[in-house]
């Protein structure tokens, strides 16, 4: 093989391996989104019957399905909100003071992280029974903001290594009130750190099966609901949903890809 | 001057202010939980499956029965061959889409997280539709005709391994991406002007180089296998448990909260241990944060 050749070879086989590595990723959700169009109506929902949009349909009148789905992003913006603030505030505090017990503090914050969910799920489950905090909404915006904070305090600590103290400084002499300095100077600076932070709680957040299993008494997120369903099988107006999150994300990705993001570079 | 006159101003307050709730969401939220846990699982249990305050060793006896122990050796076996075939894949794929297609590589990256964005529980579920009896690559083979009955590919370590490995792929190519993309292609070339052979660059150059990325992705794959129950509920039916399927159990029907917690504190030693090899061996922790 000459030279030439051999490196059209290489570029194949690299093509061909990032195409499969691909494929494997994506091959689930390519099931789900045909099975959303599959016209079959006896469990367990698998077998192909043919073309039809009646699952979209029915979808929207499915309301415990969707009232999942409102509860899932209701838990995902509360939590991210919560640990947005408390993050961020958190991030600029270590950065900003030393104090006794920082290392604990920063150790703490790979707790989350590094710990299996599950044990994080039941701590939190058996404190909430044991201080009788009724398992619900509430419980499952707590559980969600905690292992939430620690990827915004990461972030957040990412944009800090370049930051300036002096323009707070400036802003100081200038005369405005430490919280007026820490909204109008401190946080647009740190903006493309919190929205990373951001939008990974949101993220961990309407994904999480774990922590949310244990720690949401009767209320049903939507993950939750799926995994109700799994036994029975899962049937297609799920898939339905799925398919328009998917796209809605898709579009979301796509947009910041394109615009918003940039502009802070 | 002007920063001199503000270091006077108190500077308590504002410390109290920023310091005050991480400190107390993580007091509450995360020590007093763990703490909680470790207390009960020195704990029994009356009849009625209540906790009962005495100090016992009965639970951490009991977590060394021999089907207890099995379940250990099987879940250990799942997360290395899942972490090992994350390597394999992850550590080639990354590099590929850093350094080969490197036009492209923030939407190549995108797409590796993407699938991210639909509920894992829902995809995990669609590959057993995929591979069911009466799923769509049985459908397949059937109409090809290449086998007469339906296969049974699931329920087993392997599916559930290969759910592991489809749900924890990202989380090793994450810490491989931005090792190597730090890699200084001057570096490379110079490897190579000095007359190194491809192998030999790989072995002596890029891999010393990028290793911590190899570290960091094994810990963020390795430690949730051993948790996450829901893979092996669905595509090992029972048949490939991990330890989170136990602690689950404990939680649920068999309602021995004190032997969960103690199953919990042993999934915090390994935990502990893996963290602590991780740092002996260079890692550091920022990189498992992204």
């Amino acid at each position: 093989m000459n030279r030439k050749t051999k490196r059209k070879f290489t570029d194949f086989i690299s093509v061909l391996f990032c195409g499969g590595i691909y494929a494997f990723l994506f091959l689930p959700i390519v099931v789900i989104v045909i099975n959303s169009f599959n016209a079959t109506t006896s469990k367990p929902y698998l077998t192909w019957k043919g073309f039809t949009f009646e699952w979209y349909v029915k979808l929207f009148s499915n309301e415990t399905l969707l009232d999942s789905f409102r509860t899932t992003i209701t838990i995902a913006l509360v939590s991210m909100i919560i640990s947005v603030i408390v993050g961020t505030i958190a991030a600029v505090g270590m950065y900003k003071y030393k104090f006794r017990g920082k290392n604990i503090i920063d150790g703490l914050l790979y707790i989350p992280v590094v710990i299996p969910e599950i044990v994080l799920g039941i701590s939190m489950l058996t404190l909430f029974a044991k201080a009788s905090i009724p398992r619900g909404m509430l419980t499952l915006i707590l559980a969600h903001a905690t292992f939430s904070i620690p990827f915004v305090v990461f972030n957040v600590r990412a944009r800090l290594a370049d930051y300036d103290n002096s323009i707070e400084e400036a802003s100081l002499d200038l005369g405005a009130n430490r919280i007026k300095t820490f909204i109008n100077i401190t946080v647009p600076v740190l903006a493309p750190g919190i929205g990373g932070g951001a939008l990974m709680a949101f993220t961990l957040s309407i994904d999480d099966v774990i922590i949310s299993y244990f720690t949401n008494g009767q209320v049903k997120t939507f993950p939750l609901k799926v995994m109700e369903s799994i036994k029975s099988g899962v049937s297609p107006d799920i898939n339905a949903l799925s398919t328009l999150i998917l796209l809605g994300t898709a579009l979301i990705v796509f947009l910041t890809q394109s615009g918003i993001f940039r502009k802070n570079k | 001057m002007g920063s001199k006159r503000h270091n006077i101003r108190s500077n308590i307050l504002p410390k109290v202010f920023m310091v005050g709730p991480i400190t107390l969401w993580l007091g509450f939220l995360i020590v007093i939980p763990l703490l909680y846990v470790l207390v009960m699982s020195f704990c029994g249990t009356d009849e009625y499956y209540n906790i009962v305050y005495k100090f016992t060793l009965e639970n951490y006896k009991r977590l060394f029965a021999f089907n207890y122990l099995e379940i250990y050796a099987q879940s250990l076996l799942i997360a290395f061959f899942t972490t090992v075939i994350c390597i394999l894949l992850g550590y080639p794929f990354a590099y590929l889409i850093t350094r080969k297609f490197t036009r492209k590589k923030a939407i190549l990256y995108m797409m590796v997280i993407i699938p991210f964005w639909t509920n894992s529980l829902i995809r995990i579920y669609g590959w057993r539709t995929f591979l069911g009896a009466t799923g769509f690559l049985n459908n397949l083979l059937m109409d090809l005709h290449l086998v007469t009955k339906p296969v049974e590919f699931l329920f087993n370590r392997g599916t559930t391994i290969l759910g592991m490995v489809y749900c924890l792929f990202p989380f090793m190519v994450i810490p491989l991406y931005s090792a190597i993309e730090k890699l200084d292609q001057n570096l490379l070339e110079a490897s190579a002007d000095l007359g190194a052979k491809g192998r030999n660059t790989f072995f002596k150059v890029i891999l010393p180089l990028t290793i911590s990325g190899v570290f960091a992705g094994s810990i963020m794959v390795f430690i949730p296998c051993l948790g996450y129950f829901f893979v092996s509920d669905i595509l090992g039916g029972g048949n490939a448990d991990v330890i989170g399927n136990l602690i689950k159990r404990q939680f649920q029907s068999g309602n021995d909260w004190p032997l969960g917690s103690a199953l919990s504190i042993i999934l915090i030693l390994i935990t502990l241990l893996l963290v602590r090899i991780y740092q002996k061996l260079g890692g550091s922790m920022e990189s498992l944060g992204m």
